[in-house]
């Protein structure tokens, strides 16, 4: 018997699974909500996965952050230099960095480093009946590993990020310091001369939003990954487009609402 | 008593699991049909099966994986898919259920695997109750010396028997194997063999063994249950099937017997 042909689709194939998966999505974060707030509370396991998330990705952030604020800093320079405002560097650097860069460079070094783990992961224990194995034996695997990650990604990347803006200045000061020579204590007074609670707040919950962007996609991916080894590829590599994706989309919306604010 | 032989304890006045009229079916392909099956405390029954029958999609809709589209299972005198998910865990402590592949957690060593359902289960352990059935655990399946290991370590036969104590922790009233001894070489098999009747006599379980293998089958059963294209075509036990009129089960006979 054909299965396959004779389903009827409402839209068509495509259309409808695209609705089914958004539907399932959705489904899948209420029932995050649920369970986050019922006991019992792992919390051993969720200061494990903030080890695993946090720790883990501070190497690679320290890098990316030092090297962005470094980049940043030399290519702002001769437009800057062009108008006679060399001086206006540290501040402007500091607002890009703390709005901007930094939430955003974070959350997209997670996207890719911990959603993909997170989903391939999960894939690999559903498709090797891992996660029924939990079932059977009455632990709630939803519980166990997904509201733990998800709690734990949005703990996690929102230090990451201000750590993020952190190393992103004192790069940025490295090249400010060894072109004009200008001391630590300046550069800082400068960078933060027009940065808001604001700006800290704005960049605090934006991390929060993306942490917990990464955290639901990964595991909703690698929680319903079917097809064994190739659908933990296919639901890993969707993981991170769509968190990405998420995580732009997200990046518009707050800005919209905190130049709204700003502006009110 | 001869190793590994089964001695009859079967308490025919109680029953542990009732399947009534079952049906399940997958979009348009039906797995099972009118299935019914009555399995009594301290009985073992194998369904056995080809490959593709239903017989996995049995065995998880009765420890409540799946849910049934007609008809009712009953665990220990609960309806499986009609009781909260709370009463459900609390059945599920009551029932063991070893995997095909094993299903075991790969990223913990074999004293984890063992001491993790233990710990979420059971509050107010202390390390040395733990330990202690960790330990004993290990020992009903002969793994006492593999305790730091990890699962990916382990042979074939080893990761059957660590999926096995891993149920076993829990000291549970039924147990479901879901092919016990797919994959392995013979000798293996009949140890698992040999092994599954040990924990019936030891834990005093009653058991649903899915199979397609007849030495299995033959030798861990009191009753078996024949799954022919998603309904039991005959049960009884393994001589009473295996001497029926009916073709299909003949020529299931004869093709594993040829094998």
């Amino acid at each position: 018997m054909n299965t396959i042909d004779s389903k009827k689709y409402f839209f068509s194939k495509g259309i409808d699974s695209y609705l089914e998966g958004v539907y399932k999505g959705y489904q899948f974060t209420i029932r995050f909500f649920k369970e986050a707030f019922v006991l019992p509370f792992h919390w051993r396991e969720i200061i494990n996965q903030c080890f695993e998330i946090g720790l883990k990705s501070l190497s690679l952030i320290t890098l990316t952050a030092f090297i962005v604020g470094v980049v940043f800093t030399k290519q702002s320079r001769p437009s800057l230099e062009n108008f006679g405002a060399v001086s206006w560097l540290p501040s402007l650097i500091g607002i890009a960095i703390v709005r901007a860069l930094g939430p955003l460079v974070t959350a997209l070094i997670c996207a890719g480093k911990v959603g993909s783990s997170i989903s391939a992961e999960l894939g690999s224990m559903k498709v090797t009946e891992q996660i029924e194995a939990m079932e059977v034996s009455a632990i709630n695997p939803f519980k166990y590993l997904v509201v733990t990650r998800v709690i734990a990604t949005t703990i996690s990347i929102p230090i990451l990020a201000l750590y993020c803006s952190f190393v992103g200045l004192i790069g940025s000061f490295y090249n400010v310091h060894n072109q004009e020579a200008t001391s630590f204590e300046i550069f800082y007074k400068n960078a933060f001369s027009n940065i808001s609670f604001l700006d800290i707040f704005s960049s605090v919950t934006k991390s929060i939003v993306y942490g917990f962007t990464i955290g639901i996609i990964g595991c909703y991916k690698g929680y319903f990954a079917t097809q064994g080894t190739r659908g933990v590829g296919k639901a890993t590599n969707q993981a991170v487009v769509l968190a990405i994706f998420a995580i732009f989309f997200e990046e518009v919306i707050i800005v919209q609402v905190v130049n709204w604010i700003r502006y009110f | 008593m001869e190793k590994g032989k089964k001695q009859n304890s079967v308490n025919k006045e109680e029953t542990v699991i009732k399947i009534n009229r079952l049906y399940k079916s997958f979009d348009e392909l039906e797995v099972l049909k009118n299935v019914n099956l009555t399995v009594y405390r301290g009985e073992n029954v194998a369904v056995l099966g080809k490959s593709g029958s239903g017989k996995s999609v049995l065995i998880k809709i009765i420890a409540g994986l799946l849910k049934p589209d007609k008809g009712e299972v009953t665990v220990l005198g609960k309806t499986v898919d009609k009781i909260s998910g709370k009463e459900l865990d609390e059945l599920r402590l009551h029932m063991g259920f070893s995997f095909q592949s094993s299903a075991l957690y790969d990223s913990m060593s074999v004293y984890k695997n063992l001491a993790f359902p233990l710990i979420m289960n059971v509050k107010n352990l202390t390390q040395k109750q733990v330990d202690t059935a960790v330990e004993e655990a290990l020992e009903a399946v002969g793994l006492e010396d593999k305790i730091d290991e990890l699962p990916a370590d382990l042979s074939g036969g080893q990761r059957k028997r660590l999926g096995i104590a891993r149920t076993l922790i829990l000291k549970p009233e039924i147990m479901l194997y879901d092919e016990p001894t797919s994959g392995l070489d013979p000798i293996t098999c009949a140890e698992i063999n040999t092994l599954i009747i040990e924990v019936q006599e030891r834990y005093k379980t009653s058991s649903v063994i899915i199979t397609h293998d007849l030495t299995c089958a033959k030798h861990t059963c009191d009753r078996l249950a024949m799954l022919i294209d998603g309904a039991f075509l005959k049960i009884g036990t393994f001589e009473e099937v295996l001497n029926t009129d009916e073709e299909q089960i003949k020529k299931f006979f004869a093709y594993n017997f040829i094998q």
